[in-house]
C-alpha cells in the first residue's frame, strides 16, 4: 500500500454554543486507503466530514491536504482540493438526467459537447465499475442507482478523497455488496475513501484502518486486522457491550391483529399497499423489513386509524376498525398503541414538556373541561426514574432531549397506557447501542406480557435476531414472511429487492 | 466576514436588556434626526410621556386606547397559537361594532340593564361569524386563510359605508353621511371615568390565561399549533376545534367593536377600528402570545401613540415626525428579535489561527 498521507487533521474543534461537537480531532488518511469513521450518533463524525467539505467552519486546529496547508470556507474550496462528498440524502435533481446532473453546476459546462461528455462518464464509468445510464432520469432510478450517479458525479469533478455518509442506510444487501465492490477498484486506482457508518459488520469488510469518535474526540485508530467488532463496540461505547439480543419464546397464540387484503392509496393514486394480508399473535413480535419508503409508513397508519383505507380489512380482536379514527378507537377501549416513526412530528409536542406530553391520549378520558395534570406529572417522575430518562425537568421542553431520551419518553408512554398491541416505526432510529438494547428489552418484556408487536426495523440482523417472524414488503406488496430463525439476511435483501420467497428459499418454505 | 449563528444560551434577563438596548437605540437614532430639524431630542420625548402621563385626563385616554389593543390582541393570540393567520380582525371589530349598533340603533326603548347585554352578544355573534366564514372554507377546502381574513375586512368595511351613506343616514345630519348617535341607554356605563370595558378586559385576559394554560381545548389549541399530525395521531378532530376556536377569535374581536361604538365613540362610522386590528397583529406577536404579557405590550403601545399625537399639537411637529419617532421604535425592537434568536460571530476566527502557524 502507498503510505502517502492524502488528508492530515491535527487538533480540529468545533463548537456550537455550549456544545463542543469536535474537541481536538487528529486524523490521518492515506493514499489508497479505505478508512472508516465510526462513532455512535452525537459523536461528532457529521460534524468532522462537515468541516473537511467546507460546510462548517472549524474554530481552530490544521487541514493539511497532500502536506498542502489549506482553510476550507465554502464547499468550491473543498472541491478544488480534491473532496467529494456523499451525503445521505442525494443531492440529485430529480426530473435530470444522470448527465445533467454530473455537469450542472459546472464551470463552462454549458459549451461541453454532449458526445464527448457521455464519453468521459463512459470512461469513468468503466475504470470504475460503476454502470448508469448517462441519460437516464433520476426519478426513474433506484436508491443504488442514484447513489452511483453521486459517485460519478464527484468523481468527474475530479475528486480524489471520498467522503461518503452513511451509504448503506438505504441499501439492499446486494446494493451495499455492489457499493463495496466500487470502492475497493476506487482504492486500487489510489483514491482515498472515508466512510463514516456505525454498522460494524461493514466496517470490518470493507475497511483498512478505523478511527473510532466518542463524545467529539479521536479514541483511537487501528488497524483492521488487529480488531475484531467487540472491540470496536467497547471503542466506540466506553466500556464492554453484551451485544446479543435476547429472543423470548412466544407463549399463546391468540390473535390479535388480523389484516387481510389491505389497500390503500397515497396522494398521487398510486397503491402505497397492495393486498396485504397478514396475521398477528399476543406475544410474538412481527417484524417488516423493506427498503424505505415500501408501504411501512402507510401500513402502520392504516392501522392506527390515520391513513384512509380503500378495501379490505382490519380486525382487532375480530372486530373490524376499518373507517374509525384514532379518538373511535381510544373510545371502543381498544387498547393500541402506535409509536411512529416521526417521533417529535406525530408522537410528541416538541416543545412542551414530558407532562404535557404524557397527556397527549390520555386527556381525552378526563371529565370537564379541566385539564387536570397531577396524574401526569407522576407518571412522568416515574418513568425519569425507571427508564433513566435524563432531562433537566418534567417541564423542559422534549425537543431539547437527546434522541435516546425523546424515544424513552415515547415509548414510556405507550407502554404504561397498558396496550394489546403495540406498533412501532423505526424505534431505535438514531440512538446510540446502549439506548437501542434499552428499547429492545423493553420490546421483549411487553412480549412477554403477551402484547402483540408489530415492529418495523431496518437493521436486518437485529430483525433476525428480536423477530419471531418477519415480513418482507416490496413496493407495498408482500413478498414473504419468513421465520425468523429460518431465514439470512441474503434471503431477506433478495425479498426486499422484490423476489417471492419462494423462489428465494426454494420450495416448501 | 460575519456568520449567523442561532442562540442557545440567552438568559430571560439578557433578552430584556436586549429590547430595552434597542429602544434606546431607537430613540438615539431618532433623536439626531430631531436634533436636525431644530428641535431638543430630550424635550420632545418627555413630552411624549408627558401626553400619556401628564395629566389625570391624559392617562385615561392612554387607557382608552389600550382596552381595544389589548381584547383584539387576546382574539388573535388564539388563531396563532393554532398557527391560524388570522388578520382579518379589523373586519372582524367592524361587524362586531354593526351588530351592536343595530340594536342601539332600533331597539333604543329597550332598557339600559337588557340593551346593552344585547349589543354585547350580538357583537359577539357577528365578530365570531366573520372570522367563522374563512375559517370553514380553510377546514373543507384548504384555502388559504391570510388573504381570506384580509379579504373580509374590506367587504365589512365597504358594508359600512355603503349603511353610513345609505340605509342608516341620519336624517337631522343635514345630508352628512352620518349615522345617529346613541340613546343614553347603549352607552357603556364609566367607572373611575372611563367605559365599563375595562373591567371586562381585565376579566378576559384572566379567563384567557385560564382558557390556554388550564383547560383541555386550549390543551388541543397548543397542540394543533405545533403539529396537525400530532393532533390527529391523539385523536383529536382538529376541524371541529379549528372552526370553534376561530369562532372564539372572532367573537373577542367583535366585542372591541361594541367597547368602541358604545364605550368611546357613541356612533357607528366606517372607521371605527380605526386600523387596531392590524396594530394588534403586533402587539400579539411581540407580547409572545402570552394574555398577561398582551397587557404590558398594549399598554406601550397605547402610549406610544398617545404621545405621537400630543407631541404634534405641542411643538407643532408635521404627523409624519411622530409617526416616525413610532416607526423607528417599532423598527429597532423587531429588529432586536433577530439578534435574541442569532447572533454574529467573526469569520477570520479560525483563519487567523492558520495563518499564524503559517507564520
Amino acid at each position: 500500500m502507498n503510505n502517502e498521507v492524502y488528508i492530515k487533521i491535527e487538533n480540529l474543534t468545533k463548537t456550537f454554543g455550549p456544545v463542543i461537537a469536535n474537541n481536538n480531532i487528529c486524523l490521518e488518511v492515506n493514499k489508497g486507503e479505505i478508512h472508516a469513521i465510526l462513532g455512535e450518533n452525537g459523536s461528532g463524525k457529521s460534524t468532522l466530514m462537515n468541516m473537511l467539505s467546507g460546510i462548517y467552519t472549524p474554530d481552530s486546529g490544521v487541514i493539511y491536504i497532500k502536506g498542502k496547508h489549506v482553510s476550507l470556507k465554502t464547499p468550491k474550496d473543498s472541491m478544488s482540493m480534491g473532496i467529494g462528498m456523499i451525503h445521505q440524502h442525494f443531492k440529485l435533481v430529480e426530473v435530470l438526467t444522470a448527465k445533467e446532473n454530473i455537469i450542472a453546476g459546472q464551470k463552462g459546462s454549458f459549451f461541453v459537447g454532449s458526445k464527448k461528455l457521455s464519453e468521459k462518464i463512459r470512461k469513468i464509468s468503466e475504470k470504475f465499475g460503476l454502470t448508469i445510464d448517462p441519460d437516464k432520469k433520476i426519478y426513474n432510478m433506484s436508491v443504488g442507482e442514484k447513489q452511483t450517479v453521486e459517485i460519478v458525479k464527484v468523481i468527474y469533478r475530479g475528486a480524489e478523497i471520498l467522503i461518503l455518509d452513511e451509504p448503506t442506510a438505504v441499501l439492499t444487501p446486494q446494493e451495499t455488496e455492489s457499493l463495496f465492490n466500487i470502492l475497493r477498484k476506487m482504492k486500487q486506482a489510489g483514491s482515498s475513501i472515508i466512510i463514516i457508518t456505525h454498522k460494524l459488520n461493514e466496517v470490518m469488510e470493507i475497511s483498512d484502518r478505523i478511527t473510532v469518535l466518542r463524545k467529539g474526540e479521536t479514541i483511537a485508530t487501528v488497524n483492521k486486522e488487529d480488531t475484531n467488532a467487540t472491540e470496536l463496540t467497547n471503542l466506540m461505547v466506553g466500556r464492554a457491550v453484551d451485544l446479543s439480543i435476547n429472543r423470548i419464546e412466544k407463549k399463546n397464540n391468540e390473535i390479535i391483529l388480523n389484516v387481510e387484503n389491505l389497500t390503500v392509496v397515497d396522494d398521487e393514486k398510486v397503491k402505497a399497499l397492495d393486498n396485504i394480508s397478514f396475521k398477528l399473535a399476543t406475544g410474538e413480535i412481527l417484524g417488516v423489513a423493506g427498503v424505505a419508503g415500501s408501504g411501512q409508513k402507510e401500513l402502520c397508519e392504516a392501522i392506527a386509524g390515520l391513513y384512509p383505507i380503500t378495501s379490505g380489512k382490519i380486525e382487532y380482536k375480530e372486530e373490524n376498525i376499518v373507517g374509525k379514527n384514532p379518538r373511535d378507537i381510544i373510545k371502543m377501549g381498544i387498547s393500541m398503541s402506535f409509536i411512529p416513526e416521526d417521533r417529535l412530528g406525530m408522537g410528541l409536542v416538541a416543545s412542551m414538556g414530558m407532562v404535557d406530553n404524557m397527556l397527549l391520549k390520555e386527556y381525552q378520558n378526563q371529565k370537564g373541561i379541566f385539564i387536570e395534570k397531577k396524574a401526569a406529572k407522576d407518571l412522568s417522575n416515574k418513568l425519569i426514574k425507571k427508564l433513566e430518562i435524563s432531562t433537566p425537568g418534567v417541564y423542559h421542553p422534549v425537543r431539547q432531549l437527546s434522541g435516546g431520551n425523546i424515544q424513552k419518553v415515547l415509548l414510556g408512554r405507550e407502554i404504561e397506557s397498558n396496550p394489546h398491541l403495540l406498533i412501532t416505526a423505526y424505534p431505535v432510529r438514531g440512538l446510540d447501542i446502549n439506548s437501542s438494547y434499552t428499547i429492545y428489552d423493553l420490546l421483549n418484556e411487553q412480549k412477554e406480557k403477551g402484547v402483540g408487536i408489530l415492529y418495523i426495523g431496518e437493521d436486518l440482523d437485529v430483525l433476525i435476531e428480536l423477530c419471531d417472524r418477519i415480513l418482507v414488503i416490496c413496493n407495498g406488496k408482500i413478498t414473504g414472511i419468513a421465520q425468523a430463525t429460518k431465514v439470512n439476511k441474503e434471503q431477506l435483501g433478495l425479498m426486499m429487492a422484490g423476489e417471492d420467497m419462494t423462489t428465494v428459499m426454494g420450495v416448501g418454505a | 466576514m460575519f456568520r449567523v449563528v442561532k442562540r442557545t444560551d440567552l438568559t430571560k434577563k439578557q433578552s430584556v436588556s436586549f429590547r430595552l438596548i434597542a429602544i434606546l437605540g431607537a430613540l438615539l437614532t431618532t433623536g439626531i434626526f430631531i436634533w436636525f430639524l431644530g428641535f431638543n431630542p430630550l424635550q420632545i420625548y418627555i413630552s411624549m410621556l408627558d401626553g400619556s402621563f401628564g395629566s389625570m385626563y391624559r392617562f385615561k385616554e392612554a387607557i382608552i386606547q389600550t382596552i381595544p389593543l389589548v381584547v383584539t390582541s387576546l382574539g388573535i393570540s388564539v388563531a396563532f397559537r393554532m398557527k391560524f393567520w388570522n388578520i382579518g380582525a379589523e373586519g372582524q371589530i367592524i361587524m362586531g361594532a354593526f351588530a351592536a349598533s343595530y340594536f342601539a340603533l332600533y331597539w333604543s326603548n329597550l332598557p339600559i340593564g337588557v340593551l346593552l347585554p344585547l349589543m354585547f352578544a350580538a357583537s359577539v355573534v357577528a365578530g365570531g361569524i366573520w372570522a367563522l366564514i374563512p375559517a370553514f372554507f380553510k377546514a373543507q377546502f384548504g384555502t388559504n386563510e391570510t388573504l381570506f381574513t384580509l379579504m373580509m375586512n374590506y367587504i365589512a368595511q365597504k358594508l359600512i359605508i355603503y349603511i353610513q351613506y345609505g340605509l342608516w343616514k341620519d336624517p337631522k345630519a343635514l345630508g352628512a353621511g352620518k349615522i345617529a348617535m346613541f340613546t343614553d341607554n347603549a352607552a357603556l356605563p364609566e367607572v373611575f371615568g372611563i367605559h365599563i370595558g375595562w373591567i371586562i378586559t381585565i376579566l378576559l385576559v384572566v379567563l384567557m390565561y385560564i382558557f390556554i394554560n388550564r383547560t383541555k381545548r386550549g390543551y388541543e389549541i397548543q397542540v394543533i399549533g405545533e403539529s396537525e399530525n400530532t393532533a390527529r395521531y391523539a385523536g383529536m378532530n382538529v376541524k371541529k376545534i379549528i372552526l370553534t376556536s376561530m369562532l372564539l377569535s372572532g367573537a373577542l374581536c367583535g366585542i372591541v367593536g361594541m367597547f368602541q361604538v358604545s364605550g368611546v365613540n357613541h356612533t357607528l362610522s366606517y372607521q371605527v377600528a380605526n386600523g387596531v386590528g392590524f396594530t394588534a397583529i403586533i402587539t400579539t406577536w411581540l407580547a409572545g402570545l402570552s394574555a398577561p404579557v398582551i397587557v404590558i405590550v398594549c399598554f406601550l403601545f397605547a402610549v406610544l401613540q398617545q404621545g405621537g399625537t400630543f407631541i404634534q399639537t405641542a411643538f407643532s411637529i408635521h404627523a409624519s415626525v411622530a409617526q416616525l419617532v413610532q416607526g423607528m421604535i417599532l423598527f429597532f425592537v423587531l429588529g432586536s428579535e433577530f439578534f435574541i434568536q442569532y447572533k454574529l460571530v467573526l469569520n477570520n476566527k479560525a483563519d487567523s489561527i492558520i495563518k499564524k502557524e503559517a507564520v
